[in-house]
């Protein structure tokens, strides 16, 4: 098989179709940012599960009053809240944390924003029962049992707040996925024009090769090659977007959400490893979808 | 070297056989002219020798493939040892003369030193040294048509193929390319000449094999266009 040969013909064709051959990479770029995008939405709520995993707890705020004035809890109703919290069935561990422990915790958590800092007062953070369940989701058992109780000025259950959080990361993950499948449907059916078209037009090339006795190959494989290379310019384009989107648009709208470490940071290193994928499933579509049309459509 | 053994051949569109039961066998070296009307059935013997088209009943030799039962794969293979040559040249005008002859080989992946070998030696001997880097719309249609021949003959077939080689000619250029396809026969290639034209088949004196509604009418060995003609 002569390479130089069936590269020059790739290139004469891709040449020859040139407004079919952009509409055909944008198209498949524009899919394959948009599957890429959802990838990397779909890593962003693995990192956070592993994350929280295992971290998921039931905070028992308690009254300012007690906060203020019972640091050890050994008086009651402190001592007797976090008895029968030890004595519930479904608890692992249970934590006391004092205004002054809850202080230095939140000091921590928003050490990247002074400001915040500035304003915050340790009379704003009450002592906390950081209650571990063997099982996260059961958390209203302790919310039933403990909200209302004297000394007990509420149950704060995270998890149903990451629930909610991961249900929108979700809905986001799945517009992209769908945008994503509707543009790759569009990209086939350019794919599939594009190889009919170029066929139309090298006609007479194809007929005296086949005259002359060209294997299969030789006809087949620079249209096939063409809309591979297409193809792979597509994921490309589509890997620099999300390159592009990332340093000029995501870190700025995320900026404080990660900086407190609520989300996980997107870096180029997520890009990096989605973009194999997107190469991947660009290069089996626009192949699969030539050997079909040639197939199909094309006497070669 | 070519064996028709009771060959039909039914279109799905037509009632009538485009051949009906034709033998005929012809030896290495020799140069055939096949002659008859439109419709007669040339284009689908010639069809059936380059497997562009299978036989209804029958079968089909050449060399040594089975012609009508070889695989799909093998195909090239058949091609590969026949040249053509048609009425319209069939070449491409974006390329020179010498890529035109040069695309032949390419496309069946022949190594460059042999190409740069081969194609100057078969522009020689088709008269068209010099001219190498012409385009074929710069060319008349005589040179056109030794292109074409150079371009069927680069890789040595064992079989040339001419489907009304002079019919876009006229008689002295026709009169070349005749003379071009002597030489050809002369090297131990089979020519094969689809023809309408009287003139050439009376001088030339070589076999005809003459078709009439899909059956052989007569083969002679030293013929002539018509009797009474």
């Amino acid at each position: 098989m002569r390479t130089s040969f069936v590269f020059s013909e790739v290139i004469t064709g891709l040449r020859r179709n040139v407004t079919m051959t952009i509409a055909m990479i944008l198209t498949t770029a524009i899919s394959l940012g948009l599957l890429g995008g959802g990838l990397l939405v779909v890593r962003m709520v693995d990192k956070m599960q592993a994350n929280y995993a295992g971290k998921l707890e039931v905070s028992v705020l308690l009254t300012n009053d007690v906060s203020a004035n019972d640091k050890d809890c050994t008086q009651q109703p402190c001592a007797g809240l976090r008895s029968q919290l030890e004595q519930t069935s479904g608890v692992e561990t249970v934590v006391f944390q004092n205004r002054d422990e809850g202080f230095e915790r939140f000091k921590k958590i928003f050490e990247a924003q002074p400001e915040l800092l500035k304003l915050a007062r340790p009379e704003a953070i009450p002592a906390t029962f950081r209650v571990k369940l063997e099982d996260p989701e059961r958390t209203d058992v302790i919310k039933q049992a403990f909200e209302g109780k004297p000394g007990v000025k509420g149950v704060d259950d995270q998890g149903k707040f990451l629930d909610r959080f991961f249900e929108g990361l979700n809905g986001l993950r799945d517009v992209a996925l769908i945008l994503a499948l509707i543009q790759a449907f569009a990209a086939l059916l350019l794919i599939s024009n594009t190889i009919q078209v170029s066929a139309f037009t090298r006609r007479v090339e194809v007929g005296i090769m086949r005259l002359v006795g060209a294997t299969r190959w030789y006809t087949q494989l620079p249209f096939l090659i063409e809309a591979v290379v297409a193809g792979i310019i597509g994921s490309v384009t589509a890997v620099a977007g999300l390159v592009l989107f990332k340093a000029f648009f995501l870190d700025r709208i995320t900026r404080n959400l990660t900086e407190s470490g609520i989300i996980p940071p997107t870096g180029y290193l997520d890009i990096l490893i989605v973009s194999p994928w997107l190469f991947l499933v660009a290069i089996v579509i626009s192949a699969t979808t030539g050997y079909v049309t040639l197939r199909l459509y094309v006497r070669l | 070297m070519i064996r028709l053994e009771h060959v039909s051949k039914v279109y799905k569109t037509s009632t009538r056989p485009a051949l009906d039961d034709v033998s005929v066998e012809m030896e290495k070296g020799e140069f055939v002219f096949l002659i008859g009307p439109s419709g007669s059935g040339k284009s689908t013997f010639l069809r059936l020798l380059l497997r562009e088209e299978v036989p209804t009943r029958g079968r089909v030799y050449v060399s040594n493939f089975d012609v009508a039962k070889m695989s799909r794969r093998r195909v090239p293979r058949l091609r590969q040892s026949i040249g053509c040559v048609f009425q319209d040249f069939r070449l491409l005008p974006t390329k020179t003369v010498a890529e035109n002859v040069a695309f032949a080989l390419e496309v069946i992946g022949k190594p460059r030193n042999t190409i740069v070998k081969v194609v100057p030696e078969v522009l020689q001997l088709v008269g068209l040294d010099g001219k190498e880097d012409r385009f074929p719309t710069e060319l008349s249609g005589g040179e056109q048509q030794r292109v074409a021949i150079a371009r069927a003959f680069v890789n040595r077939p064992l079989v040339l193929i001419a489907d009304e080689p002079t019919g876009n000619l006229d008689p002295d250029t026709s009169q070349d390319i005749m003379l071009l396809l002597e030489r050809i026969n002369r090297t131990g290639t089979t020519v094969i000449m689809a023809t309408h034209d009287h003139g050439i088949v009376d001088s030339m004196r070589r076999r005809v094999v003459e078709l009439s509604y899909g059956k052989v009418v007569r083969d002679d060995a030293r013929g002539v266009y018509g009797v009474g003609r």
